[in-house]
């Protein structure tokens, strides 16, 4: 029971922060962090649904919720005119016959008995000549693709189908992913396996900010279409302009708000199916299972269950969870841009919020993201007030003085590296620990 | 004719380059090999430690150069980096006491330290950019280069240059000394000894009154000192920028893993194969066909196996490689 007023208490007073800040900044920065917040909680979902409940060390989550964004851009963008008949289905054929040499050469290596060293070198020259083949294919049509008026497009484009289609698709992207990545990195130890997380989802990044013919790159892509009206239209239509009239508002910033409310009832209703589902999970049998092996792997095995099953089963689970968040994130920016996919603020950031928030238990997490996105964003102006206090007694025109308000925006990574530590070492199991069963 | 200058080709674009970067990273790779062998956890803060060893020698850089102290044509760096050194020393050992010492004797599982260290990379990121700010600094003063392409050209008449700046040099001669050093330490002196035997089995080298706290200090003394040469030294080569230290923590614990976590020359040797292979991958080798085939065999296109945009990628697609092959590295892990 302790723990249920517990969350209560937090909830409550999460809510009363977000309320302040609505009325003492503006509605409108309030919502951009509750969005924030909601996307965020979605992420640690994921993460605490593996680490929480399975022990996985999941440092992806940056590569999976990019992989996210990439489906806004599969779904929702408009077809390049030309980019399929110059060249897109090569660039399919080309894609399909690596895969299929990797395949092949995986067969190969499962099925064929020869020394090890030759079986290798074997595998190895086919994936090369899958890799020279694709390239040969590849190549000229992608540089095609590229020329076509490469300030807009320059890319194949989408199937421009309503955006709101690529929360699943993105989820679905992240899961095949994760499947992939789960038969490499799965069976190795904790240690190995966040830095191999770490090291892929680097690489899915890389691929993103570099194939220009999928992603447009560095070069972005913008003006991904809305689940939601425009600004515009909303100030045009009759019963706005009512509400701004009667709350005395400017009609902007109540068309900017609404848009924002629509956005929030969205994600809001995503994260209580996925907060509602993942419940269900662990509390069946299933849920049971996950902890047992967590705890104990080697009589979790004994007792006849498949670890490697398991633990590939809730990391393709969780990832896909990490993607629907990515997805949902990109759609809210209205852009995708690969160079923003940082280590410190997806993987790292997200982190922080499951351990702080509780490890183990979904409300928690929830929680953790919420008030660590809400501690992100607002301990720049919060550092920087700091360090005016601090300084005020020296002069404004004192160099230390204005160095240390110049780099007061960085206090903020020191500030969440003290949050984790702190947490780390007073209250290990985190604001609201997990439910002792 | 051809065949020199294609030789001086290899040199100039591969051999030099890899062997600055491989020297950097191999430094870097045993400061987190041996933290590993000693203390049981991947230290994720190490690229900050770096940094954080960087970012003192410029701080001393400038201290020294105001008061007009240097060693032209050598870099003010060789004479700050003893101090450097001793504060980065200084620090590593303040988080171990303030930190890692609390999990050490509570036994903590492997993870909770990776997420302590975590925990201690944001804080130092963040101490670093507070105290030196997010931008680009550049700290290398004195004689650029030991030797100049046109020179070289000169000298010996080829139509290939071949260049080595002074960093390039440092870096090298600096690696070299210190990896000997960390050596005849490890397998000569008597606290080496006790550090390995630490390392290799902690229960049965605590009975044989190995005192535990001097053999974690010692660690930190190594890894502190790993450390802040490695940053650096690649600071001054590359220019020093606190946001891509944390970028360099993965390429270094891939160079840890393929070499062997724990073995410290397999630190080294990882080192080399992830530069290498970085550089080998990225290569253009259509001028190396021109020097050593026959004209009409010659192919058009530049000849890369992946364009260099994915040069830092290449270091996680070995890594993942490694695991799937060989998980213990190419030198089995966990001896030092």
């Amino acid at each position: 029971m302790k723990n249920r007023s517990r969350t209560q208490i937090l909830y409550f007073l999460m809510a009363i922060i977000l309320f302040a800040v609505g009325i003492f900044q503006s509605w409108n920065v309030a919502l951009t962090i509750f969005n924030l917040c909601l996307i965020s909680s979605i992420m640690t979902l994921g993460i605490n649904v593996q680490w929480g409940n399975a022990g996985i060390v999941n440092f992806g989550v940056m590569g999976f919720a990019a992989l996210g964004g990439l489906a806004n851009i599969i779904i929702s963008m408009p077809p390049t005119s030309n980019a399929w008949e110059t060249g897109g289905n090569f660039i399919i054929i080309g894609l399909m016959i690596f895969v299929l040499s990797i395949i092949f050469s995986v067969f190969m290596f499962k099925r064929v008995n020869l020394n090890k060293r030759i079986k290798y070198l074997i595998s190895f020259l086919i994936i090369f000549v899958g890799y020279v083949i694709m390239r040969l294919i590849v190549d000229s049509p992608i540089e095609q693709i590229e020329s076509i008026e490469p300030a807009k497009t320059g890319y194949l484009g989408g199937f421009n189908l309503p955006v709101i289609i690529s929360w699943p698709l993105g989820g679905l992207l992240a899961a095949f992913a994760a499947f992939i990545i789960g038969k490499i990195s799965l069976g190795l130890r904790s240690d190995y396996l966040a830095i191999a997380t770490l090291g892929i989802s680097e690489i899915i990044i890389y691929i993103l900010k570099n194939e220009d013919w999928l992603s447009r790159g560095v070069k972005n892509v913008n003006g991904l279409p809305r689940p939601v009206p425009y600004e515009i239209e909303l100030q045009s239509r009759e019963w706005v302009l009512e509400t701004a009239n009667i709350l005395k508002i400017p009609l902007p910033e109540v068309s900017s708000i609404l848009v924002k409310l629509s956005y929030s009832v969205l994600f809001l209703l995503v994260l209580l199916v996925i907060l509602y589902l993942l419940q269900i999970a662990v509390k069946s049998p299933w849920g049971r299972m996950m902890r047992a092996i967590r705890d104990n792997e080697v009589s979790a095995n004994a007792m006849g269950k498949d670890i490697k099953k398991r633990h590939l089963q809730v990391f393709i689970i969780g990832s896909a969870i990490v993607g629907i968040a990515g997805a949902m994130l990109t759609t809210l920016d209205g852009q995708f841009t690969p160079v923003s996919y940082q280590p410190l603020r997806y993987t790292f950031l997200i982190w922080i919020m499951v351990i702080v928030g509780g490890s183990g238990n979904n409300f928690g997490s929830i929680i953790g993201a919420f008030l660590i996105w809400f501690f992100w964003i607002q301990s720049e102006p919060l550092g920087l007030w700091l360090l005016s206090f601090i300084t005020s007694y020296i002069s404004d025109t004192n160099l230390v003085k204005s160095h240390l308000l110049e780099n007061a925006a960085h206090i903020r990574l020191m500030f969440m590296g003290m949050i984790l530590l702190v947490t780390l070492r007073f209250a290990p199991k985190g604001l609201i620990p997990e439910v002792k069963r | 004719m051809d065949f020199l200058n294609g030789i001086t080709l290899i040199s100039n674009y591969i051999l030099i380059p890899g062997l600055t970067y491989g020297s950097q990273l191999a430094l870097g790779a045993l400061g987190i090999t041996i933290v590993y062998s000693v203390l049981r956890f991947s230290n994720f803060a190490h690229g900050e430690f770096m940094s954080f060893g960087a970012m003192t020698s410029i701080l001393l850089c400038w201290l020294f150069l105001s008061l007009e102290i240097n060693l032209n044509p050598l870099p003010t760096a060789i004479i700050v980096l003893p101090f450097a050194i001793i504060i980065t020393i200084f620090y590593c050992i303040l988080v171990d006491k303030i930190i890692f010492k609390f999990y050490r004797r509570q036994n903590s599982k492997s993870v909770i330290n990776l997420i302590v260290s975590i925990g201690v990379m944001f804080f130092t990121g963040g101490l670093i950019r507070f105290i030196i700010g997010p931008g680009d600094k550049n700290f290398f003063d004195g004689e650029r280069f030991i030797l100049k392409a046109k020179t070289f050209k000169n000298y010996t008449g080829l139509s290939e240059g071949l260049a080595l700046k002074t960093t390039q040099g440092i870096t090298i001669v600096l690696s070299i000394i210190l990896v000997v050093l960390l050596f005849w330490f490890l397998n000569k002196t008597k606290t080496g000894k006790s550090m390995r035997a630490y390392s290799d089995n902690k229960e049965l080298a605590l009975l044989s009154g190995i005192n535990p706290e001097k053999v974690v200090l010692i660690t930190w003394i190594i890894t502190g000192t790993l450390a802040c040469v490695a940053g650096t030294l690649y600071g001054l080569d590359k220019s020093y920028k606190p946001f891509t230290y944390l970028h360099l923590v993965l390429p270094i614990f891939s160079a840890a893993i393929v070499g062997g976590v724990g073995n410290p020359v397999g630190a080294i040797i990882g080192g080399f194969v992830i530069a290498f292979s970085e550089l080998i991958v990225t290569f253009a080798y259509k001028k190396i066909f021109f020097y050593f085939l026959p004209n009409y065999l010659v192919p058009d296109g530049l000849l890369q196996i992946l364009s260099t945009d994915y040069k830092i990628a290449i270091s996680f697609i070995i890594l993942v490689l490694v695991l799937l092959i060989r998980p213990t590295g190419i030198y089995k892990g966990k001896i030092i």
